[in-house]
């Protein structure tokens, strides 16, 4: 927080990450897929940034890399101004205290032999702080829980509660970066609106800049200043939000767009054959310059 | 709290209770004939040979004129020692390899794989009869040898177990808490792969009795002299038709502490589950 | 029952042991009807679906009257029918399309031989005509190069294209009814768009009945004509399209309507806090009586803990269940005092 306002909380140069295949033959040297190519962009101080891909665009893989959790094999990745990319783990403690995840599938992110007490501990004692009783209830009071919560297991809460928990254990170390990855997609329509609002109100209330990843437009619209949309590895167009919806430049932006099935449209009458055939039309464009 | 301590509470589920009743009772035996037991164990009786269970001799006596019922409690001893040892033996080997495995996606995972591999290719039974041949035949050198030969099923079964508690969010989010791999492997995978080492180790556990009886029956193992359910059973052979109940005894108390075991090992999984926790 | 009606469900309850899952279901669909049903998770959709189907998972009871009107006359209850007597309908009369394309496909199996074997199955054909028909299905389902993907086994083809084998799978026999249960949750928005289109092509094609289940209230609002609203194990409104999106009477539906709506009537982004349903859905069997909704609504009041009478809306070909909801404190319309 000491350092000015001009550094940026993101910044990615060049980030490419390679994965090797399992070799599907002896005599052929195994395959490469080209995860994250190329990628750049410049993530400000407070900014929500989405990102928006389907599945296999690379945009989880971006994440990991962003977090530390993975390396790139070319590029530069800054957290705060200070390199994230050539650091093995033990000496990312300080991205931990800046930078926090929270994941898709409120089941499978939280241990269920652990009690919500321990989860919502666990970075702090990571960073060798161990009577966090306090700090825990006020954690859990800030996600809108109660204190009691602490003592339970994750399998006692409906989903919604267990993303609440993940986001208290995301606010635990005080970060200044959020970066969510698909926190929603999980979870009831009903619930959705709820965790969305929470999200907002924490990035809000603690100043936090927010990355947010989601197969889904309409959430992200709903989330982010600006957006990225992301296609095989590649950032194919980067704009402010309201830009990007009103006024989409490449094909494939279009495509994306064209094919989400909103319900204001389908009430004013656009039939999954519309959908398809725009779709469809979108992608024959896209085909030529994408 | 300690896991188990947590566990209070919760239903007990019928595999529980009939292991843990079985399991006791070997416990209890083996126990009780430290203290007492109807005639000295192992002692020639100036009785007669081959009783059938009466009010002197509950369970009859066999043809060295010995107190079969005396035998069993004694006997109890050497099968919880077989299977602490084997299972001890095994899974303090096995359980951190199995982990270590999964948490080195590089060449040492495969190496350490790889090696278990081909332990497992290698027969238990051979094993300890080599061991027997090396260094005499006794209840330690063969449990031992058993023990050594199940390794690879518990570091397999603890690898297997551990990678997909390595590929499950709550451990990425704990590396991006920043915890140590040392500490993911104590906080996060060793809890979470507890249910298939305890079940794996109730199996081994009926293995390795299973196995001493193998031994002792093949007259390798626990000398003779020493009580062993395996070893009355060895020794039961020659008079099967005669007096089938020195075979029946010690076989019926093989296989209640075999199923006994398994029964355990089943029941403790779902109970320490805390997923299975009444509501 | 109507000679439209192609399937008639009627005060379909279904529990486990004693924990009720579904209570007192009743719908009915007609020839070439396209009809969504939409709930969130524990609403009792995919129940509704497999109690049709008779393919509810062991240790679930279900009483009531399913009719199913396909090649012969809707005479039998199917939950009274035997196992071989459903197993005919099966990929006959009715048919359905799960959310998992992977699983639902044998993975050691070509995929031709897959569609031809529901053909040969039922001996709608013999074998040679149904093989030839089967690269004419994948065809339908607009697979480039039928000939080619009908050698292809599972896992050579990529989600969508599954999903494709599936949807030809279930219209080999030109079924009566199709189900499809959330078909498209497990694939990416743009392939989605694509198979709901093959979808609707196909129903249309055959003048089928179509239940369609989902979460998703834009996709049912692009498939469907009418929609059943599932919250608790009940249906709690049902109705055209526009008028229970548009317009909804009960008030989970309103709750549902809004909270799923991030960007506004007009398009037009705001960071405003979205509009919530309070709480969160309950497990099964741990509704609350009367009114399944109350303990999350903000209407309710003493009279909500008996159980609300359905009130039909207006006149709809498919009958009162079609065209109604079960609340007692509607919103919308003069009744909203």
């Amino acid at each position: 927080m000491g350092e000015g306002t001009g550094t940026p909380a993101v910044e990615l140069r060049g980030v490419s990450r390679q994965f090797r295949r399992r070799r599907t033959s002896l005599l052929t040297p195994a395959p490469v897929v080209d995860a994250v190519r190329d990628v750049s962009v410049t993530v400000a101080r407070g900014e929500r940034f989405g990102i928006v891909g389907e599945s296999g665009s690379g945009k989880s893989t971006l994440l990991r890399l962003v977090s530390g959790l993975d390396q790139p094999t070319a590029g530069e990745i800054l957290v705060e101004g200070r390199p994230v990319h050539d650091q093995p783990a033990r000496r990312l403690g300080w991205l931990r205290e800046t930078l926090q995840l929270v994941f898709q599938d409120p089941m499978s992110s939280l241990d269920p032999r652990m009690r919500v007490r321990d989860i919502v501990a666990e970075p702090l004692v990571a960073q060798g702080r161990h009577d966090n009783r306090e700090r825990v209830h006020e954690l859990l009071e800030a996600v809108g829980m109660s204190a009691e919560a602490a003592d339970r297991y994750p399998h006692q809460f409906s989903g919604g509660q267990r993303q609440r928990i993940s986001v208290a254990r995301a606010l635990a170390p005080g970060p200044d970066i959020l970066v969510a990855d698909e926190p929603v997609s999980a979870l009831d329509v009903s619930v959705r609106a709820q965790v969305l609002n929470l999200i907002d109100e924490v990035v809000d209330g603690f100043d936090l800049t927010l990355i947010f990843v989601s197969h889904d437009l309409s959430v992200v619209r709903h989330v982010c200043d600006r957006v990225a949309v992301m296609r095989r590895g590649e950032f194919v167009e980067v704009a402010p939000t309201e830009q990007l919806w009103n006024d989409p430049q490449h094909p494939y932006t279009q495509q994306l767009l064209a094919a989400v099935p909103d319900l204001h449209g389908a009430l004013a009458g656009r039939t999954a054959r519309d959908l398809a055939a725009d779709v469809a039309r979108r992608g024959q464009d896209g085909a030529g310059t994408g | 709290m300690s896991e188990v301590g947590r566990a209070w509470g919760r239903r007990l589920n019928p595999s529980l209770v009939v292991g843990g009743v079985l399991v006791t009772a070997i416990v209890v035996l083996a126990l009780v004939s430290y203290v007492w037991t109807p005639w000295p164990p192992m002692r020639v009786l100036p009785v007669e040979a081959y009783q059938t269970p009466n009010a002197e001799h509950w369970l009859g006596t066999d043809r060295f004129r010995r107190d079969v019922f005396t035998q069993i409690l004694v006997g109890a001893r050497t099968t919880l020692y077989v299977g602490l040892v084997a299972v001890g033996v095994a899974a303090v080997v096995g359980v951190p390899l199995g982990i270590l495995a999964a948490m080195s996606p590089g060449w040492l995972g495969q190496v350490v794989m790889r090696t278990n591999d081909v332990l497992l290719a290698f027969p238990a039974l051979l094993l300890a009869i080599m061991f027997a041949a090396l260094y005499g035949g006794s209840t330690r050198v063969a449990m031992i040898a058993i023990g050594i030969a199940t390794i690879p099923a518990f570091a397999r079964i603890t690898r297997s177990g551990a990678l997909g508690v390595m590929k499950s969010e709550y451990v990425v989010a704990a590396r991006a808490a920043g915890r140590s791999p040392l500490a993911i492997a104590w906080r996060h995978v060793l809890p979470n792969v507890a249910g298939l080492v305890i079940v794996q180790a109730s199996v081994s556990f009926a293995i390795a009795i299973l196995a001493e009886a193998a031994l002792a029956y093949l007259g390798l193992g626990t000398p003779t002299g020493q009580a062993s359910w395996g070893r009355m059973l060895y020794e039961a052979q020659t008079t099967l038709r005669s007096a089938p109940h020195l075979a029946l005894v010690p076989g019926a108390a093989i296989a209640l502490s075999v199923l006994g075991f398994n029964l355990f090992g089943d029941g403790l999984r779902d109970w320490l589950d805390p997923r299975l926790e009444r509501r | 029952m109507p000679d439209r009606t192609v399937l008639r469900v009627d005060g379909l309850d279904v529990h486990a042991g004693s924990t009720p899952l579904l209570q007192d279901v009743s719908f009915a669909i007609d020839r070439g009807e396209r009809v969504g049903l939409i709930g969130e998770s524990g609403s009792g959709k995919s129940l509704t679906a497999l109690s049709v189907m008779g393919l509810l998972p062991e240790g679930l009871g279900a009483t009531g009257d399913v009719r199913l009107a396909a090649r012969t006359p809707a005479e039998h209850n199917l939950l009274a029918l035997g196992e071989r007597a459903l197993a005919r309908m099966r990929g006959d009369g009715m048919s359905m399309v799960f959310q998992e394309p992977m699983t639902a496909l044998n993975p050691t199996m070509r995929v031709g031989a897959q569609v031809a074997e529901v053909m040969l199955l039922h001996r709608t054909r013999s074998r040679r005509a149904a093989r030839e028909r089967a690269v004419e299905l994948l065809e339908q389902v607009g697979l480039p190069d039928p000939a080619h993907v009908a050698r292809a086994y599972p896992h050579e083809l990529s989600g969508g294209q599954r999903q494709r084998v599936v949807l030809a799978i279930a219209l080999a026999n030109d079924p009566a009814l199709l189900i499809c249960d959330e078909p498209t949750t497990a694939l990416d928005v743009t392939v989605q768009a694509t198979v709901l289109d093959l979808v609707v092509r196909g129903v249309e094609a055959r003048q089928a009945a179509l239940l369609f289940i989902t979460h998703d209230l834009g996709v049912v609002a692009t498939v469907c004509e009418r929609v059943l609203v599932m919250y608790g194990g009940r249906i709690v409104e049902a109705g055209p399209v526009q008028d229970v999106f548009g317009d909804p009477r009960h008030r989970y539906t309103q709750g549902l309507v809004a909270a799923s709506d991030l960007s506004g009537a007009d398009g037009r982004r705001e960071r405003a806090r979205l509009p919530t349903i309070p709480g969160s859905v309950p497990p099964a069997g741990r509704f609350p009586a009367g009114c399944v909704f109350r303990t999350r609504c903000a209407h309710a009041t003493d009279v909500c803990a008996t159980p609300p009478p359905w009130t039909p809306r207006g006149e709809h070909p498919a009958g009162a269940t079609a065209y109604g909801y079960a609340c007692f404190h509607p919103a919308g319309g003069e009744e909203d005092g």
